[in-house]
């Protein structure tokens, strides 16, 4: 049997375990392979954040749930972590049903590092239905759209809000989105409109979306999955998950590659009679 | 009258709140902002209605002995308890310690993440199994795949480092191009589909077909 015939008989069980090691491996070990090289989108959200002055107040859009927090959930814990380093003030919505918890978890974990206070230097306003419909109404009025905020404290009661009316009185916009309502309803409905600042944070397989947007200068960065937030982290000298991540997504990347390489071979005894008939 | 009425209130909204969107009068707005609070209610309702279809259905299933009748069960009873444990424990419900945190990082956050990991499995056993170069066009394809599969991680400027200019450039490049042209496309089929909403010409929303 020639090495092809063998190859194609490949039991895929031998795959799932290679990809499995090749992603495990690199996160229990921490071994690392290469350094991360920040790139001109990343720089972009972070001169973004950098713009905002101290004491200004920033929508965080949390528009994800557990599905992509491999991918979102590192770029959201940066995003807030260098807002918080400045002492911007943080009003976070959700327009995902699974997104308050995270934020909620981000926010907190965050705001103890930096000694943040709830409710006076951030709030959750949480999950509200009704996408774009939410967005334009934001435009109007923040505190009717959002009464109160995710525990049910009215919005008239929390400091970090007074004077937040509209889309006038918010210095950024972030967006860390999974999809459908989320960065692109956001340029949409609230840059084109309101012509409020704004950066997202995105998974890998939408960011390609996104590209027109950034490069007519409606988002002023743009973070693309977990090499996008790994770029991040290195911009804000704090390296997490997306950082320790990156090795593995290295060997991952080599190891699809190799295998479309390697499927082809073994295609090719199949392929060469069909070819000279 | 059947047909007529709905006909007039789409034709009106639709009117008014294109209009809306470029007027920010107070006359104009007020009753912007009016709709959008219904609208948000309405999509609100759409959560109980989407639930309600849920239970018919799956209960239904359930009763017949449908084929994977047992999980139907198990989507049921998960429903209903994650429903109860939320309203239980009120306008809290997210705070930390609560029944409704402890099913959602124990349960919805794990199965979610699993779910978005099996992606890895499966995209290496296909990229093996039915990724395969018979084209130019699927020549294309896998030399742009594998310049930015590894041009867009820490290791692909440790091959080369033409690696990560090259996927930037097809990505800022070609793709761009591609994209915003799909994306015209596509901003252009919405308009066409709104105004022909607008002005009566497409009915399908009113159960009739066509025009």
């Amino acid at each position: 049997m020639s090495i092809f015939a063998s190859l194609a008989k490949l039991d895929r069980r031998w795959i799932f375990l290679a990809i499995g090691l090749l992603v495990v491996v690199p996160l229990l070990t921490g071994f690392h392979i290469a350094p991360v090289r920040p790139g001109s989108r990343a720089q972009g959200f972070y001169d973004a954040i950098e713009k905002v002055p101290a004491g200004a107040t920033v929508l965080l859009a949390g528009d994800y749930d557990p599905g992509t927090i491999a991918e979102n959930y590192p770029m959201h814990l940066a995003a807030v972590r260098h807002l918080m380093s400045r002492n911007v003030k943080i009003v976070a919505v959700e327009l995902y049903p699974g997104g308050p918890p995270l934020a909620d978890r981000v926010l907190h974990l965050v705001g103890e590092e930096f000694h943040k206070r709830e409710g006076y230097d951030y709030v959750n306003l949480g999950f509200k239905s009704g996408n774009e419909a939410v967005m334009s109404q934001m435009g109007s009025s923040i505190p009717i759209t959002f009464p109160a905020d995710r525990s049910g404290k009215p919005v008239g009661r929390i400091p970090v809000m007074k004077g937040i009316e509209n889309f006038s009185q918010i210095a950024l916009l972030v967006s860390i989105s999974a999809g459908y309502p989320g960065t692109k309803e956001w340029v949409q409905q609230v840059v084109s409109r309101y012509h409020v600042p704004m950066v997202a944070g995105v998974t890998a397989v939408s960011a390609p979306e996104y590209y027109p947007y950034l490069q007519a200068g409606q988002l002023q960065g743009l973070l693309g999955g977990m090499a996008g937030a790994a770029e991040y982290e290195v911009l804000v000298k704090a390296p997490g998950l997306a950082t320790r991540g990156m090795d593995a997504q290295s060997l991952a990347h080599i190891f699809i590659a190799l295998m479309i390489l390697l499927g082809n071979l073994a295609a090719l005894p199949q392929r060469a009679p069909a070819g000279r008939k | 009258m059947k047909r007529e009425v709905p006909l007039i209130i789409s034709m009106a909204a639709g009117i008014f709140v294109l209009i809306g969107f470029f007027v920010p009068h107070p006359l104009v707005r007020t009753g912007y902002d009016k709709i959008q609070q219904w609208v948000i209610v309405v999509v609100a309702f759409t959560y109980v209605l989407g639930m309600a279809n849920l239970m018919k259905l799956n209960l239904d299933q359930i009763q017949r002995r449908a084929k994977d009748w047992p999980y139907k069960i198990a989507l049921v009873v998960a429903c209903l308890a994650t429903m109860a444990v939320g309203f239980q424990n009120g306008s809290h419900y997210l705070d930390d310690g609560t029944g409704f945190t402890w099913i959602y990082n124990t349960f919805y956050s794990a199965m979610s993440s699993t779910m978005f990991s099996l992606l890895a499995f499966f995209i290496a056993s296909a990229a093996f199994r039915a990724f395969r170069v018979r084209t130019v066009e699927a020549l294309l394809l896998a030399i742009a795949a594998f310049i930015l599969m590894l041009g867009r991680v820490p290791i692909g400027s440790l091959i080369h480092p033409v690696l990560p200019q090259a996927a930037d450039w097809l990505m800022e490049v070609p793709q761009n191009a591609a994209k915003r042209g799909i994306l015209m496309g596509a901003a252009l089929g919405v308009m066409a589909t709104g105004f022909r909403i607008i002005l009566g010409i497409e009915r399908t929303y009113g159960s009739e077909g066509g025009s």
